[in-house]
């Protein structure tokens, strides 16, 4: 079953095509990634996808749902929850406080019954709490816990990056370059840990990667970019020998 | 005829104001930083000129306090550059900005214990004379105001756009990391910008100090100058003058036209009015933020 | 060195760590309920308008502290909650309905004002609030009929369940009513911390476009906060009137906006304890100057050295040297300490060191 269709989206910026008649689907349960050159587009068919921008042309479907009628702050509401490429954490707040404001979407209070912290208040707060506790576990955090992030060592924002959005209870789950700046160590771990978020919590990811390591070890599917427009579609193995690909990548024979 | 009385009042006061900001727009340009003490920079350029200069004090002649003046308020800016505002450096730019507003309440209080708080005009060759402009009588100091400002903004804007230290100011400013990467000595040129943001303030002092009263309150009315900095957009060497000059000719205008009380909040209207419409003034600098 | 051991999650859910703070934050409660039965009227005076200060800090530190929005105009609101509450209680309305019906609608034109600042960020915002500021007082002195303008206007005795409150002649009523006052607005602003809302302020001052990704409206939260933040403003400027005995625009001037911006930094951004602890500084300030000045008088052969404007010099004397060697304010120095008590022998010395990072334009990217 298709998550997500993208149909014919375009995006200009003044004069530079950014995004050019892009179209893909991905299926539900599936890791599917988008790998291409600096300055391809990817992290703009995200900020699509989260409503930073709007295309001049095109659909975005999720579940059904027409995205492009919804604003920014209301795509977490559908399901869709996304990691930053330059760590956009809450810096000085710890990481526990980081992953509850996850939970934000399943708010149930209002200002009133949280000023006066009611026991339904409370009950919420312990079930967010519970919720996220699982996630901390899930990413061996909990050393980390109590910590703000601005003293903490970029490796384990990373992390924090993903665990927040796993507290926001997706079902799609954008991760924007999860492995730029990890060690071979922690690029291992995250390839594990996107296996599991796959196959022990069914959530569906969709993530921009240039490690290609990652991507052939954990996609089912990838999709190559150039110049905002579609390369190649397909498996691992298939796009990275796809001619156009290589010579995207590294130009042709002399 | 009275209307353009008006307008070169006006206009001379938009100089002064738009000095002033040329001081903020310097500073910001150079650093990212708002200097909240402008004004009361002013103010002390004004006080330090009017000590060197007139009776009551050392009684110096004018064109040979006018040097020391400049002198010690590029100094002053240099020093408070060195002490101050290098401590803070890398820290956020609210931080310094609160600083300076601190810094202003010091000053105002430094210059009130040292020259009083009475109001007190600065004794200067323009004083009384007239010039005579098809029909206009012009007063010898709005004319020195304008033609120094002028000068001034045109001096400041090639030198930002033209000279190699210039371009270095601008540099240091839009990334600290890679100006340091490119041999620009980041510190040494923010302390070079914060003497010359003293100086210009100096200058702004003087003309102002010539034509009116000054006391150690004055610098308030950078109030009004950041108005003027900001219709101009915060970038913007020649539209920080440009703003000035639109606020200094809307407030005798404003006064002559609307009802007393109404018009002394033209300025401060205009400002909101601006911020809400055109955040980035009329000649903005700011693109989008790309995530 | 202390060990909190932690079982459960209300530990954390909870407003305080364990029985020891608990029992510190209720000694601390006790001590203050006593204080008019121990110290003099005039230092209870000084207590009161410490407290009032508090409040006013409380309801600005919402705004800049915890959503980071700088505003350099809350005396306007200080303002509205005051002319609100007097104009009220002049057509007859009951203070017990006056004061809050002045905080609603303090908190109401916050809101309102809210929509035009959400697109400044950072020194436009400072600005613009800093303007309205200004606007603000030259409204008050325009609309003269309504609020005495520049004469100002002169707050009356109160009616608080039956009893006449007034600051000259019951100043232990007073005391209490602002004590309950800023106790009840204490106990509100742990709770949303603690909170859902209170995580979304923070998430908007640390990073709006994560926190428009994880689903936060950050037009609707910044309005509440600013709803919030002036209906408490309103708050405490009903209380500075009635305080004051007489005011007028001069009250609420805009020396008085940024002296109350001041005053939160030095006391603590970010931080509950920091509203309090600027308080005190500005409150009890003019008192140890003059005693100073008595000392220093006394010790240079008598002279009485009068020095006009000599307060707000040395606050910004102390805000500098705040910001220059401990951006965190009195409550940073004071968790500092007591985090070295508390871990000793092995607290770190660059424990609290701050990221220092090189400036990247925020106008060009």
């Amino acid at each position: 079953m298709s998550l997500l269709e993208i149909e014919n989206v375009t995006l200009k910026f003044g004069g530079l095509t950014a995004v050019d008649n892009l179209s893909f689907t991905v299926q539900q349960g599936e890791v599917f990634a988008i790998v291409g050159p600096n300055g391809a587009g990817k992290s703009t068919v995200f900020n699509l996808i989260s409503r930073f921008y709007t295309p001049i042309q095109g659909s975005i479907v999720f579940d059904g749902h027409d995205l492009l009628a919804e604003k920014a702050s209301d795509v977490a509401d559908h399901g869709v929850a996304r990691t930053f490429q330059n760590i956009e954490l809450f810096e000085q707040a710890t990481v526990l406080e980081n992953l509850l404001v996850g939970r934000h979407r399943h708010r149930k209070s209002n200002f009133l019954t949280e000023l006066f912290f009611t026991p339904s208040v409370k009950k919420q707060e312990l079930q967010s709490r519970h919720f996220v506790e699982e996630i901390i576990d899930f990413l061996d955090l909990q050393a980390y816990r109590e910590k703000r992030i601005a003293g903490l060592p970029y490796g384990v924002r990373k992390v924090v990056e993903v665990a927040r959005a796993l507290a926001t209870d997706p079902k799609l789950l954008l991760l924007d370059e999860p492995a730029s700046g990890l060690s071979v160590e922690e690029t291992t771990d995250m390839r594990w840990w996107i296996d599991d978020i796959r196959r022990q919590m069914g959530i569906t990811v969709l993530m921009v990667e240039h490690d290609m390591g990652l991507v052939s070890g954990v996609s089912d599917r990838v999709l190559a970019m150039a110049d905002g427009a579609k390369l190649a579609l397909g498996t691992p193995a298939e796009v990275q020998s796809d001619p156009a690909v290589i010579e995207a990548y590294l130009g042709h024979a002399a | 005829m009275d209307n353009l009385q008006l307008l070169i009042s006006g206009l001379a006061n938009g100089c002064v104001y738009g000095l002033i900001a040329l001081g903020f727009v310097l500073i910001y340009k150079a650093t990212e930083a708002v200097n909240f003490a402008q004004g009361d920079f002013m103010m002390l350029g004004a006080f330090i000129t009017i000590g060197l200069t007139n009776a009551d004090y050392m009684g110096l002649p004018f064109w040979v306090a006018l040097p020391i003046s400049l002198g010690i308020m590029a100094v002053l800016g240099y020093l408070l550059d060195r002490l101050v505002i290098r401590r803070m450096f890398g820290e956020s730019q609210t931080a310094v900005v609160i600083l300076t507003i601190a810094l202003g309440f010091v000053i105002r209080f430094v210059a009130g214990l040292i020259w009083g708080h009475e109001p007190q005009t600065l004794e200067n060759p323009f004083a009384g004379k007239e010039v005579s402009f098809g029909g206009l009588v012009l007063g010898m100091e709005d004319v020195a105001v304008i033609v120094v400002t002028i000068l001034l903004t045109w001096g400041l804007y090639e030198f930002f756009n033209r000279t190699k230290l210039g371009l270095a100011m601008q540099g240091a400013s839009q990334n600290q990391l890679a100006a340091y990467y490119m041999g620009i000595p980041v510190k040494r040129v923010q302390g070079f910008i914060w003497a010359l943001a003293g100086g210009v303030a100096c200058v702004a002092g003087i003309l102002f100090a010539a034509k009116g009263a000054v006391d150690p309150s004055t610098g308030l009315m950078g109030i009004k100058a950041f108005a003027a900095a900001v219709i101009g957009g915060f970038g913007s060497l020649p539209g920080a003058l440009a703003g000035g000059l639109i606020v200094g000719v809307i407030e005798p205008f404003a006064s002559r036209y609307i009802a007393a009380g109404y018009s002394q909040i033209a300025p401060y209207a205009l400002l909101l009015a601006v911020l809400i419409f055109r955040p980035h003034g009329l000649f903005s600098q700011v693109r989008v933020k790309k995530v | 060195m202390r060990i909190v051991f932690k079982t459960n999650y209300m530990q954390d859910i909870r407003p305080w760590k364990d029985g020891y703070q608990l029992s510190l934050y209720l000694i601390l409660l006790a001590v203050v309920f006593a204080a008019p039965f121990v110290i003099d009227e005039f230092y209870l005076g000084e207590l009161t308008n410490v407290l009032i200060w508090a409040i006013a800090g409380l309801g600005l530190m919402i705004l800049t502290g915890h959503t980071g929005q700088a505003s350099l105009g809350h005396a306007a609101f200080l303002a509205m909650g005051c002319y609100a509450n007097i104009i009220l209680i002049e057509s007859g309305v009951p203070f017990m309905l006056a004061f809050p019906l002045a905080g609603i609608l303090t908190g109401i034109i916050g809101m309102v004002i809210a929509i035009p600042a959400l697109r400044l960020h950072g020194i436009y915002l400072a600005i613009a609030t800093m303007a309205m500021s200004i606007l603000v007082d030259d409204i008050i002195v325009l609309t003269e009929p309504w609020t005495g303008g520049v004469g100002g206007k002169f707050a009356p005795p109160v009616n608080v369940f039956g009893i006449m409150i007034d600051r000259w002649g019951t100043p232990r009523e007073f005391y209490y009513l602002c004590l309950v006052v800023a106790v009840v607005v204490t106990l509100g602003y742990i709770n949303l911390l603690r909170a859902p809302l209170g995580r979304s302020f923070i998430a908007v001052r640390d990073s709006e476009v994560s926190a428009q990704a994880m689903g936060i409206d950050v037009a609707r939260t910044k309005a509440i906060s600013f709803a919030i933040s002036c209906g408490v403003t309103g708050l405490a400027g009903a209380l500075m009137g009635l305080f004051a005995g007489a005011f007028n625009n001069e009250t609420f001037s805009v020396i008085i906006s940024i002296q109350l911006l001041m005053m939160i930094v030095i006391g603590g951004l970010g931080s509950i304890h920091g509203a309090f602890f600027g308080a005190i500084v500005v409150g009890f300030l003019p008192q140890f100057l003059s005693i100073s000045k008595e000392w220093v008088g006394a010790a240079l052969g008598g002279a009485d050295v009068a020095i006009p404007g000599l307060e707000f010099g040395v606050f910004g004397v102390i805000l500098i040297l705040f910001i220059l060697f401990e951006p965190m304010g009195i409550y940073g120095r004071w968790f500092k300490i007591r985090t070295w008590f508390e871990l000793f022998p092995f607290y770190r010395k660059d424990m609290f060191k701050r990221q220092k990072s090189y400036l990247k334009t925020e106008r060009l990217r």
